[in-house]
C-alpha cells in the first residue's frame, strides 16, 4: 500500500497574538464594553485566539470612522487613485499567500490545499479584478459617472471567511465607498490579518473597520442609521431578519442566502470527470458551500454505474488534519454546525434513505463527519429540501430532461446547478429552463472575479462579482 | 464505465466479431472531458510525497523501470552497459533493487538477453531477476506491411525477449477502420506466443482523450497485457492525463471482464518528482493493485539516475553530483 507520510503545512508561519481588539479608524482599538470570543481551531478545540466582542458604541464609532473617511478622503479621491491602494491590497496578498492560507485552515478547518489554491488566489484575483474597474466606472453601463453610495455595512459568514470579505471589500471600495464588516463569529482572525494587511498598504483610515462579534454586533451593525448600504451572505432566515429591518429606510441590499443545488448528471455525461464534479460540488470545503450541488440528480439509465463510480472514489477521500497537505476534507467548522449536520443525517436516516459512508477513521479531537451519500432520496425527504451545509449529499433519479428540469427546480432555493452532458444544445436548452444564478456545465463550483454569482428566489437577491457586482454599490 | 454483472462479462468476448460491433461498442464508451481530466491530475499533482512515502515510491518507481535505449547508434557495447546498469543500477548500494526490464530494438535482443540471463531464455530466480523487452512490427511508425510486423516479432521473440513492446496502425486506427487494427493486434499477440505485449497506443498522434479510451479498450479486448502510451519517437509523449484515461481504461476493463491489464506510460518522464507524480496517480485511479512492476511500468532512460540520486539523499541527507551516477 502507498501510504502517504504525513506532510503537515508549517504553522510558523502565522504569528498569532494571544487577543486583538476592532480595527476602527486605521487602528486595533479596545471595545467599549470589552466583551470577548474565544476563536477555537475546529480541527482541534485548541483555542486560538481572543477577539472583542464590538456593542453598539463601537458600531457607532467605526460607522463613524467610515462616514468620515467617505467624505473626506475616499469619495472624493480620484479612482485611479483608489485603484492604487487596490491593486496594492492585493499584491501583498499575494505575498502573504502563505500565512493567509494556514490562518484561514486554522481557524476554519478547510484543507490547506484549499486554502492555498482556491480562497487565497481567489482573494487575490478579486482584488486585482475591481482595482482595474476603480477608474473605469463610466464604462460599467450605469451612466457616465456612477456615484458610489457611502458607508457599506457587511456581514459575511464563516464558510470562506476571506474570500467573502474580498467578495465584499473589492467591489465596494473600487465603487468609493467606506465599509464597516463583520466576519462570522468563529472565523474572525484572517479579517484581522486584512486589516493589518489594510496597515501596509497605507489604506487611509476608516476606508475599512473591521468588527468581530457575534449575532448581535451584525444586528447592531446592520440596523445602524449611518450606513448606506447593507450587504450580507448567510443563512435564509437571518436574511429575512435583515430585509425586515432595512424595510423602509434609505438603505440598499443586498443578500447572499442558502441553496439546494441540483447536480444533473445524464446518461451521456462523461462519467469519470461527472464523478469528479459530484465529489467537488458536495465535499469541497465539507460542504459548507452555499452553492455544493447538495442534491445529485443522476438519469435512471445510468444510476448504478454512476453510484458505484462515486462510492469508489469516495473511498479515496483522505479526511482529516487541515493542515496536511494531502488533506481532501477537514473539519467541521463548529459544534453548532456539527449538530445540524448529525441531525439533518438522522432525520434522513429515519424518513427512509438509505445512508452511506466509506470506511474512514475520524480525529479523536475536533468536529468531523466523514463524507456521507444518501440514496433512495425522494423529493419529499427533508434532505433534500433543507440546506444541510455539511459533507451530504442526497441522490435522486430522473428520466427524461423536463423531469430534470422540474426536479431542479423544485426548491425554494436557486443559487446555482449543474449539468452533466456531452451534448452542447442539452446544456443550452436546460440553462435555460433551470432556476438558478449559477449554471454550470461539465464542471461544478468554478468561481472567478469576472463572473456575476448570486441567487433567484429564496437564495437572496442582487450579483457579486464582474460588472454586475458593482451595481451593489453604486447609486444607479 | 463500470460493467460489473455476470452478463456484461460474457458479452465483451463477441466485441471484435465484427467491424460494426466493435464501432458500436467503441462508440459507446463514455466520453472524457478534457478540462475535467486535465484539472483531477492537476490536482493529484499537488499530493506531497515526503519522507518513508517517499522512500518507498522512489524504491517501487525503480522497479518499474523500462530502461530503454532506442537509438539508430545502439550497439552491443552500450546494451550490455545497460544491461549491467539494469542489473544493479547503484552499484555504491546494493540494497538497490533492479529494474523491471531493458527495451531494445530486436537487433539487440540477443546481445541483452546474453548480458542479462547469460542465455537466451529467462529463467525463475536471481538470474532472471530483469525482464527483456522489445520494441516490435516495425517501430515506431508501424507504417510497413502486416507479414514484416510479424516476422519482426517473431524474431525478436526468438531472439530472448519475453516482452513485446508493439505499436498499433494508427493510421488504420484514425481512419475508423477498428477491426484491421484488432486484427493486427490479435495477430502480434499470436506471433508473441509466450511474452507479455505491450501495445503502444501513440497518445501524442491520437490527440483527443476520446481517442485514447477508445485505443485502450480496442488493444485490451485484442489480447494486450499492457498498454502504452507512447514511442518516445514523437513530439507528444506520455502526460499524467492520457495516463489518467488509460489507468480508467484497464480498471473498468478489469471491472467488465475479470482481466487485469497493464499500463506503461513512456517518454519525456525524467524527474523523480514527475515518477512520483505518476505513482500518486495509479494509486488514486486504478487503485493499489496496479503498484507492481507486473502493472505498471516506466518507460524511460534518464529516470533512472534522478531516482537513485534521490534514493541516495534520502538515505545520507546530501545530494551527490552526477559524477557519482553511473552513465547508460
Amino acid at each position: 500500500m502507498f501510504e502517504y507520510a504525513p506532510a503537515p503545512e508549517s504553522r510558523a508561519v502565522v504569528d498569532l497574538k494571544p487577543s486583538y481588539g476592532l480595527f476602527v479608524d486605521g487602528e486595533f482599538v479596545e471595545p467599549a464594553d470589552g466583551g470577548t470570543i474565544k476563536s477555537i481551531n475546529p480541527a482541534s478545540e485548541e483555542v486560538l485566539a481572543e477577539v472583542a466582542e464590538a456593542g453598539p458604541a463601537d458600531v457607532d464609532r467605526a460607522v463613524r470612522a467610515a462616514r468620515r473617511a467617505y467624505d473626506e478622503v475616499w469619495g472624493p479621491m480620484p479612482g485611479r487613485d483608489r485603484a492604487k491602494y487596490l491593486f496594492r491590497i492585493a499584491r501583498i496578498i499575494q505575498e502573504r499567500a502563505r500565512e493567509l492560507a494556514v490562518l484561514e485552515s486554522l481557524d476554519n478547518g478547510k484543507p490547506i490545499r484549499e486554502s492555498r489554491d482556491v480562497d487565497v488566489p481567489l482573494v487575490a484575483a478579486h482584488f486585482f479584478y475591481y482595482a482595474g474597474w476603480a477608474d473605469k466606472l463610466g464604462h460599467a453601463g450605469f451612466g457616465p459617472d456612477p456615484r458610489p453610495l457611502g458607508v457599506a455595512g457587511q456581514v459575511i459568514p464563516w464558510n470562506f471567511p476571506l474570500l467573502m470579505l474580498a467578495w465584499k471589500i473589492a467591489p465596494a471600495l473600487a465603487a468609493g465607498n467606506t465599509v464597516v464588516l463583520k466576519p462570522a463569529e468563529t472565523t474572525p482572525l484572517s479579517a484581522l490579518l486584512f486589516a493589518e494587511i489594510c496597515q501596509q498598504a497605507d489604506l487611509p483610515p476608516g476606508v475599512v473597520n473591521i468588527l468581530t462579534g457575534a449575532g448581535e454586533t451584525g444586528r447592531a451593525l446592520v440596523e445602524h442609521d449611518g450606513i448606506d448600504k447593507v450587504a450580507f451572505t448567510g443563512s435564509t432566515e437571518v436574511g429575512r431578519q435583515i430585509a425586515r429591518s432595512v424595510a423602509g429606510t434609505r438603505k440598499k441590499l443586498t443578500l447572499e442566502l442558502g441553496g439546494k443545488a441540483a447536480n444533473i448528471v445524464f446518461d451521456d455525461a462523461p462519467v469519470d470527470q461527472a464523478v469528479e464534479g459530484i465529489v467537488n460540488g458536495i465535499f469541497f470545503n465539507q460542504g459548507h458551500v452555499c452553492c455544493a450541488g447538495s442534491r445529485l440528480l443522476v438519469q435512471e439509465s445510468v444510476y448504478d454505474e454512476v453510484l458505484a463510480s462515486l462510492k469508489r472514489r469516495m473511498a479515496r477521500l483522505r479526511v482529516g488534519d487541515p493542515l496536511d497537505k494531502n488533506t481532501d476534507i477537514g473539519a467541521i467548522n463548529s459544534a453548532a454546525q456539527l449538530d445540524r449536520i448529525r441531525t439533518l443525517a438522522e432525520i434522513g436516516s429515519s424518513e427512509g434513505a438509505e445512508r452511506w459512508s466509506p470506511p474512514c477513521e475520524l480525529p479523536d479531537r475536533g468536529f468531523w463527519f466523514a463524507p456521507t451519500v444518501f440514496t433512495g432520496v425522494s423529493q419529499a425527504h427533508r434532505i433534500a429540501r433543507e440546506e444541510i451545509f455539511g459533507p451530504v449529499l442526497s441522490v435522486l433519479t430522473f428520466r427524461t430532461p423536463a423531469e430534470a428540469v422540474e426536479k431542479a427546480n423544485n426548491t425554494p432555493y436557486g443559487l446555482s446547478a449543474g449539468i452533466w452532458t456531452d451534448k452542447g444544445s442539452r446544456i443550452l436548452w436546460m440553462a435555460d429552463r433551470l432556476r438558478a444564478g449559477v449554471v454550470w456545465a461539465n464542471t461544478f463550483n468554478k468561481f472567478d472575479p469576472t463572473s456575476p454569482f448570486g441567487g433567484f428566489k429564496e437564495s437572496g437577491y442582487g450579483r457579486e462579482g464582474g460588472r454586475q457586482g458593482l451595481e451593489a454599490y453604486l447609486d444607479v | 464505465m463500470t460493467a460489473t454483472t455476470a452478463s456484461a462479462r460474457s458479452d465483451l468476448s463477441e466485441v471484435g466479431r465484427s467491424e460494426a460491433t466493435l464501432r458500436t461498442f467503441l462508440h459507446g464508451l463514455p466520453g472524457v472531458d478534457q478540462v475535467g481530466a486535465e484539472q483531477r491530475t492537476a490536482m493529484l499533482g499537488t499530493r506531497s510525497i515526503k519522507t518513508t512515502a517517499k522512500a518507498w515510491a522512489i524504491d517501487l518507481a525503480i522497479r518499474m523501470v523500462d530502461l530503454t535505449t532506442l537509438e539508430g547508434a545502439d550497439t552491443p557495447g552500450k546494451v550490455r552497459a545497460l544491461a549491467a546498469k539494469a542489473l544493479r543500477p547503484d552499484p555504491a548500494d546494493p540494497s538497490c533493487p533492479p529494474v523491471a526490464a531493458v527495451c531494445v530494438y530486436p537487433t539487440m535482443v540477443p546481445v541483452a538477453a546474453a548480458a542479462l540471463w547469460g542465455t537466451t531464455t529467462r529463467s525463475a530466480g536471481d538470474a532472471g531477476r530483469v525482464h527483456l523487452a522489445s520494441v516490435a512490427t516495425a517501430f515506431p511508425s508501424g507504417q510497413a506491411p502486416l507479414e514484416i510486423r510479424l516476422a519482426d516479432t517473431r524474431s525478436a521473440v526468438a531472439g530472448g525477449a519475453d516482452e513485446i513492446d508493439m505499436v498499433i496502425n494508427r493510421g488504420a486506427f484514425l481512419s475508423g477502420r477498428y477491426r484491421e487494427v484488432y486484427d493486427e493486434i490479435v495477430a502480434v499477440k499470436a506471433a508473441s506466443g509466450d511474452a507479455h505485449l505491450k501495445v503502444i497506443l501513440e497518445t501524442g498522434e491520437l490527440v483527443t482523450y476520446d481517442n485514447v479510451r477508445r485505443a485502450s479498450w480496442l488493444a485490451m479486448l485484442a489480447g494486450a497485457d499492457f498498454i502504452k502510451t507512447s514511442t518516445g519517437k514523437v513530439p507528444v509523449a506520455a502526460t499524467l492525463p492520457v495516463t489518467l484515461v488509460m489507468l480508467e481504461a484497464v480498471r473498468d476493463f478489469r471491472d467488465a471482464t475479470g482481466r487485469q491489464v497493464g499500463v506503461k506510460p513512456a517518454g519525456g518522464i525524467r524527474t523523480t518528482k514527475d515518477a512520483i507524480k505518476y505513482l500518486v496517480l495509479v494509486n488514486e485511479t486504478a487503485g493499489p493493485d496496479w503498484l507492481h512492476p507486473d502493472w505498471f511500468r516506466f518507460g524511460a532512460s534518464s529516470l533512472l539516475n534522478d531516482l537513485l540520486m534521490q534514493r541516495t539523499k534520502l538515505s545520507t541527507g546530501v545530494y551527490s553530483g552526477p559524477d557519482y551516477f553511473t552513465l547508460d
